[in-house]
């Protein structure tokens, strides 16, 4: 009752409110207070922090691919160009639905699943943060179409990209290589080497030959655009750009047109074709047959191709110029009559009795000559010219395996010539050391005898074959063989010639080459092994023949059934130069179950030689016969 | 002539506080300008905006003009037929959004919810004027009755927004009132111990909201977002503000609903520290001017009803410019006066009117 009475009191009453009024007003004092603090943590403590916070919202920094190199033939005949095609590109983490915005695009543009495939990948490995494509070369109807429904999908843009093409197809496919997609071997090799910062952006790298082991000279530097964007990614402006800087355009050794010849002449036959300069190791053709179209590999290949490339007994993918390895055959027997003199176990005049076989003495054992009842007398120029096994028997068995080997390795055989191509193969010369390493097996004297001839373990690609051949052609000088002429810097336009890189020079008695050469200038005189292919030649035209026996043969070639028979064939090799008093060409011809050198290797170095020194391009089969009556005529 | 005119103008803004009046004209300009920069320059809004200042400052014409007996008998009225519209839209309301907030009525949409901003503390103080003399605990129990029953409707709807401000309106009053201590404490224990029970009956966004108040980071894209955005925006601000319409957060569309409940950020980012301090002081000139009249009002009443509106008010204030900055949970309270919005202009407006009228025809009586 006390207690009502006193609520009644007024001045009472209002003396409450006022003190609760009072205690309100300091609340509220406390509480802007408490708000003026928050903003001056906010904008004044942590100014800076949101700054940033800001920035990055709206600033993107984007990265601006560089127009990668172009590459040339020594002539200036593009190898490998770039055309501008649009793409259709998406930024994953600024969108929101992501499978509905592509579910919705498909339905007015064609996306395969294996766009999407593709698409979802490189998600996956660049977290989305960047423009991936969704679609790439568009068709200019599908370019319209998206043009007028572009409003319907704001995460998605239409840009036109630089895509990569070979205009020659396949030609030199094997040398020029190409560029594929990126992939998670790629990125962490671009990681090992720092690059990475370098490929923001960039989708494809050089996979193989030039397009690989020049990538650095081709991929150019990557330029960035600072810009500014929305929330959902849309760009509304750009603050700042560093342009790119584009690749380096390469001009090759290759002389496109000499290549074309080189490939047309195989036909449909299996083989390799190396042509070099002697006298600054300029690679003029490299031919690997058959070759593949290297346009296909550019941005993704697809299943059907690859399986038609990959399950293929021809093996057009396999780099056969760089990394087949071949028994030399009788290819060999020049550098081996080039040690017989220098390492003075024969002299020029020295003659054996040629019986159609060798034996060791002790031994029942008989090496036979390729020609039944052998060839009579025999000196070291006629073992050239007619390509005599008994004679070079013999010389390997004086010899000895050791000298052998480390005579002829002075002409590259067995090592890799260091050529700017990536996956070239050492190949095998053998040695007592060699055996004893790879097998445990002590070497035996008749090991050597077949090494004297070019099989045994022997075991070269038809690039070292080539080499070795200019070592021959230029009397011991020795050039490491490139592909690359010029590199014409992009910004400055200034041009870094290549210069010819001389290896060591053999100084062996200029009498003991001469004799060589003039041995292997008759092989294609008439009586020689390659006579037919050297009928009329208008120029002195030297060369080898050569046949590698498929038995023993160390490739490891899966056999097709139906192709047994083929495969089980000889490999046809010639290895030449031309003229022979000035070399300005040195060939080495493979043609892979081709039979004899003389009768299927040497007509593709003779079409190769005719058209290089006089620019006579090969006519058909008919027209030619006619041209060699002409010939003898004169 | 002009006489006559002055004289109408007078007998016009009789009821009128200009001190008042001025500090509101002055936030309302505040808010056009900082709404055309949200807006993009969009004149429609603006246009929008304005139409709806003066609605309100029509309605606060109007009852600034209605004498405080009219007033006090029009809170039970108010009341009662906000209970009915609250009962209503429960079981007819109109579904947006996933809430039930809207009744049809025909000529057009309304929400109760508003007008028990009003009508809770109009009655709360109704009754405690009432029962003055014989104030005991079972009043206190009835008033929080009173309170509690319509805040709970619209905290179902759901709408702990406004739901909360309604329960701190109707509280004013319960504390201006003269609750003691004490009760305070009991009271303050048992919302504690009803806490669990209120999650219970929180729809999933509300509580994704409070767990995201505590770390905002968690869900950057989701929940999160809003307040991720609106801190770079005032923390990007600065000193000075990044300028009007220069603010990239706003600009960019990074900002979530900013020219209603976040348009602070907007404001914030582009008029920074400064602005902010100023638009604080501008908002202390109207609560300034409210106590004034809570405290100088003459009956108990009209001292709990003004010292409620104020209050509720400040609550406004802190409650929207504490979520924004990230202080306290997103609850869909508008920036007072500055925010785009009929309703919550209208609602604001009334209570102004009311303490025109306090103040004004408590200064007629007096003379």
């Amino acid at each position: 009752m006390k207690r009502k009475a006193e609520l009644l009191n007024y001045p009472r009453q209002l003396y409450y409110f006022q003190q609760r009024l009072g205690i309100s007003v300091g609340f509220i004092v406390l509480l802007f207070l408490l708000l003026l603090a928050r903003f001056c943590y906010l904008q004044i403590w942590q100014y800076e922090h949101y700054q940033t916070l800001a920035e990055k919202n709206r600033i993107s920094v984007l990265p601006i691919l560089p127009n990668r190199g172009l590459i040339f033939d020594r002539n200036g005949e593009i190898l490998a160009a770039n055309y501008p095609a649009y793409t259709l590109e998406i930024i994953p983490s600024k969108t929101i639905d992501l499978e509905n915005t592509i579910n919705k695009l498909a339905s007015i543009i064609n996306i395969e699943i294996k766009d999407r495939k593709y698409f979802n990948k490189l998600v996956k490995e660049n977290g989305g943060l960047e423009s991936l494509p969704i679609r790439a070369r568009l068709s200019s109807a599908e370019v319209a179409r998206f043009s007028a429904n572009h409003y319907l999908f704001p995460e998605v843009d239409l840009r036109a990209r630089l895509f990569r093409q070979y205009p020659r197809g396949d030609a030199a496919s094997h040398a020029i290589g190409y560029i594929g997609r990126i992939n998670d071997k790629d990125l962490k090799k671009l990681e090992i080497n720092e690059e990475l910062a370098n490929y923001r952006g960039s989708q494809h790298i050089g996979k193989i030959g030039i397009e690989q082991s020049y990538e650095k000279e081709l991929h150019g530097i990557t330029g960035l655009e600072k810009i500014e964007t929305n929330s959902i990614g849309r760009s509304i402006r750009t603050i700042s750009r560093t342009p790119p800087i584009s690749g380096n355009n390469l001009t090759l050794t290759l002389d496109i047109k000499l290549q074309e010849v080189a490939e047309k002449a195989f036909g449909n036959r299996r083989g390799a074709l190396v042509a070099l300069d002697p006298n600054n190791g300029e690679v003029l053709a490299f031919v690997s047959r058959p070759g593949f179209d290297p346009n296909l590999f550019v941005n993704g290949i697809d299943l059907d191709s690859w399986n038609l490339l990959n399950n293929s007994t021809d093996r057009p993918l396999n780099n056969r110029a760089l990394s087949g390895l071949y028994p030399p055959g009788s290819t060999f027997k020049p550098f081996m009559a080039l040690a017989g003199l220098e390492l003075k176990q024969r002299t020029p005049e020295h003659t054996i009795r040629d019986l159609g076989y060798f034996s060791l003495p002790g031994s029942t054992h008989r090496f036979r000559d390729w020609k039944v009842g052998g060839h009579g007398d025999v000196n070291i120029h006629k073992s050239l010219v007619i390509s005599c096994d008994t004679y070079y028997y013999g010389l390997a068995n004086d010899l000895g395996i050791d000298s052998i080997h480390d005579f002829i390795s002075q002409f590259g055989l067995g090592k890799k010539t260091g050529i700017d191509i990536e996956g070239e193969a050492a190949g095998l010369l053998p040695s007592k050391e060699w055996k004893m390493k790879q097998y445990k097996k002590k070497w035996y004297v008749g090991d050597t005898i077949s090494v004297g001839v070019g099989q045994g373990y022997n075991l070269t690609t038809p690039l070292q074959l080539a080499f070795a051949t200019t070592i021959l052609a230029s009397q011991g000088k020795a050039f490491r063989p490139r592909f690359l002429k010029k590199i014409q810097d992009s910004s400055t336009g200034k041009i870094y010639k290549s210069v010819a890189q001389p290896l060591y020079t053999l100084n062996f008695e200029p009498n003991n080459f001469k004799w060589i050469k003039d041995a292997l200038i008759d092989v294609t005189q008439p009586g020689g092994t390659a006579a037919i292919a050297g009928a009329n030649a208008a120029y002195t035209f030297a060369g080898k023949t050569g046949t590698s026996q498929v038995v023993g043969m160390k490739q490891g070639e899966k056999y097709n059934e139906s192709k047994v028979k083929e495969h089980h064939r000889d490999h046809a090799l010639f290895i030449s130069y031309a003229p022979a008093e000035k070399p300005s060409i040195v060939l080495s011809v493979l043609v892979e179950n081709g039979g004899h050198g003389g009768s299927s290797a040497a007509p593709i170095a003779r079409q190769i030689m005719d058209y290089f020194l006089l620019g006579k391009l090969p006519v058909e089969e008919a027209t030619r016969i006619v041209d060699e009556e002409e010939g003898t005529h004169d | 002539m002009i006489s006559f005119l002055i004289f109408i103008w007078r007998y016009l803004t009789r009821h009128v506080d200009n001190f008042l009046l001025g500090s509101i004209f002055l936030l309302m300009l505040t808010g056009l300008v900082t709404l055309y920069s949200a807006t993009d320059g969009n004149l429609d809004r603006l246009t929008g905006q304005a139409i709806n200042m003066l609605t309100a400052l029509s309605f606060m014409w109007l009852v600034a003009n209605v004498p405080l007996r009219d007033i006090l008998r029009l809170a039970v009225p108010i009341y009662v037929v906000g209970l009915i519209l609250l009962i209503g839209v429960a079981l007819f309301g109109e579904i947006n959004n996933g809430a039930r907030r809207w009744l049809n009525i025909g000529i057009t949409h309304i929400q109760p919810s508003e007008l028990m901003k009003i009508g809770v503390p109009l009655m709360l103080a109704w009754y405690f004027d009432r029962r003055a003399a014989t104030l005991g605990t079972l009043d206190y129990v009835i008033a929080t009755v009173l309170l509690l029953v319509p805040a709970l409707l619209i905290m179902r709807q759901p709408d702990l927004g406004t739901a909360l401000l309604i329960i701190s309106s109707g509280f004013y009053i319960l504390f201006l009132g003269g609750l003691s201590w004490r009760i305070m404490t009991g009271l303050l224990v048992s919302i504690a111990g009803s806490l669990p029970i209120l999650w219970s009956m929180m729809h999933d966004y509300q509580r994704q909201r409070i767990a995201t108040l505590f770390d905002p980071t968690q869900d950057p894209l989701g929940s999160g977002y809003h307040i991720i955005q609106s801190t770079i925006a005032i923390g990007s601000g600065g000193l000075i503000g990044k300028g009007w319409q220069q603010g990239t957060q706003t600009h960019l569309d990074f900002l979530p609903e900013k020219s209603t409940d976040f348009i602070f950020a907007v404001f914030s980012e582009e008029f920074g520290l400064i602005g902010n301090i100023t638009l604080l002081f501008l908002y202390a000139l109207v609560i300034g001017r409210s106590i004034v009249i809570a405290a100088d009002a003459s009956t108990q009443f009209t001292r709990l009803i003004s010292g409620s509106i104020t209050l509720t008010f400040c609550t406004y204030i802190f409650v929207n410019i504490g979520m924004v900055t990230g202080i306290l949970p997103v609850v869909g309270v508008p920036l007072p006066l500055i925010s785009y919005g009929g309703t919550s202009m209208v609602t604001i407006l009334l209570g102004f009117g009311i303490l025109m009228s306090i103040r004004t025809h408590a200064t007629l009586v007096k003379a």
